[in-house]
């Protein structure tokens, strides 16, 4: 079943609909009930490697439904210290719950002061509504 | 601007939450809840489709059938009256301007259904035909159970006039999902209560995104996509369609072509690693992906597309260039999905 519409208060925003928890220099990275909402049952995850590093607003892999593909972009810069498996195996756990089982990707902060470049909730909201 | 064409259930499409989008050049529900989950429903029990859309032709009276038989590549003299048959429309070079079903009312009485996106085109090589598109609504009930829910029986590619639900419909023993049912056509004004009678028995309501997905598990190719004005029926692996021994636009072209052997095959594959092949994609040994999604029923990658023959037997490894990564594919004999899998 696909989760109700919503933006937990807890985490920060990238205008292009990812969101990060941020633990010290760590961050769990996934996408916004908007973005699954828009692309429909995912049906494919494709990640980036364990170890690799990414980099603020660039791809980071991708994430497919039935119709559609889209790029996967990393709200902040790091290395991968753990990739979900269970997204990679199940991919619609993403739609059922995206901020909770359906996260994607760990990330060992390169560069934390980025982190102040992000959305807060009341900010990605707005974002939201001029869409 | 280009105004989108609505259909008579648009409102209906609307109230349920299903999300709309241009093809054809009308405003079409592609899902209401799950493209994933409305594919299952029509390969599980039963589905309901607008097809509204679609094009409809006549023709009738004397000299009928000679002016179809002369331009449609299938043999209408293989079917009688109360059946239908799929069959193409060629062009002189032997390209496929639309895949249609012709249904023979009389020797000189047809209704041809055809492609949204081709009913000028069609028009215009059939132009003795009347463009009767406006005054018929088209909804397809597809699925195990779909004839029972609807409490009619009706035998594939045949039909008939009769009721369904209280309304007076066309029934036709077709579709383009590989399932039994039923293509209902009735009156723009009856298609609410329709539709809304066929809801009320349970009939999941689906959209063209499922619709896309089932036809492609059953390799029933796409006009647009794996056939067009520049692939033939011998390429298309449509040769059976088209009787050689009689005379129609272009048929010199594919007699020829069938005894040469074509250059290009249109070929069924699954994919063997996780990744799913899109239309346009590269195969790398020489040729091109024209429909490609992952399978709902068979949870991998699936698609159709244009190899060389040399690559075209089933069995053959091909490698998809799925955005800068080789992914392996091979291909598999057409159905890709077949009911005895269940």
């Amino acid at each position: 079943m696909a989760a109700d519409e919503s933006y937990p208060g807890d985490l920060k925003y990238h205008s292009e609909h990812d969101w990060a928890r941020i633990e010290g220099d760590a961050a769990t990275i996934g996408i916004t009930w908007y973005a699954q909402d828009a692309l429909g049952e995912l049906v494919h995850f494709e990640p980036p490697e364990q170890g690799g590093s990414l980099a603020k607003d660039e791809s980071y892999g991708e994430v497919e439904s039935v119709k559609a593909v889209s790029d996967l972009i990393s709200p902040l810069s790091g290395e991968v210290i753990e990739v979900n498996q269970a997204v990679v195996e199940a991919p619609e756990t993403v739609n059922e719950d995206p901020y909770g089982e359906g996260w994607l990707v760990k990330l060992r902060l390169s560069d934390p002061g980025e982190v102040e470049t992000l959305l807060d909730v009341e900010a990605y909201k707005k974002l939201l509504e001029e869409q | 601007m280009q105004t989108l064409r609505r259909t008579p259930l648009y409102e209906r499409h609307a109230a349920l939450g299903a999300r709309l989008v241009p093809f054809a050049g009308w405003e079409m529900p592609v899902q209401y809840t799950s493209i994933v989950a409305e594919h299952r429903a029509v390969r599980t029990s039963a589905g309901v489709f607008d097809v509204s859309h679609m094009g409809q032709l006549t023709l009738t009276g004397d000299g009928a059938h000679d002016y179809l038989q002369g331009r449609l590549s299938n043999d209408l003299d293989r079917i009688g009256d109360g059946y239908a048959q799929y069959t193409l429309l060629t062009n002189e070079r032997g390209g496929i301007t639309d895949d249609l079903i012709a249904y023979r009312r009389r020797a000189d009485d047809y209704l041809l259904v055809v492609n949204a996106a081709n009913v000028e085109a069609d028009h215009a090589a059939l132009d003795e035909t009347d463009d009767v598109s406006a005054e018929w609504a088209l909804l397809a009930v597809q699925g195990p159970e779909a004839l029972d829910r609807l409490g009619t029986a009706v035998e594939p590619f045949t039909f008939r006039e009769d009721d369904v639900l209280g309304v007076h419909c066309l029934v036709a023993g077709t579709g383009y999902t590989g399932e039994r049912g039923c293509e209902l056509g009735c009156a723009p004004d009856d298609a609410a209560q329709l539709w809304d009678a066929i809801l009320e028995r349970g009939v999941v309501p689906c959209g063209l995104g499922a619709r896309d997905t089932l036809r492609l598990e059953v390799c029933y190719p796409l006009h647009g996509n794996d056939i067009s004005p520049e692939r033939t029926p011998i390429e298309a692996g449509l040769g059976w369609a088209c009787a050689l021994e009689k005379e129609f636009t272009g048929v010199e072209v594919l007699r020829r072509q069938k005894e040469e052997g074509p250059a290009e095959k249109l070929v069924a594959f699954v994919m063997e690693e996780k990744a799913i092949p899109r239309h346009g994609m590269r195969v790398e040994e020489g040729g091109e992906v024209t429909s490609g999604s992952l399978s709902p029923m068979l949870d991998v990658g699936i698609g159709l597309g244009y190899v060389g023959a040399d690559h075209a037997e089933p069995g053959t490894r091909l490698s998809i260039d799925v955005r800068g990564r080789p992914k392996s594919a091979r291909v598999v004999k057409k159905p890709i999905y077949k009911r005895e899998e269940r």
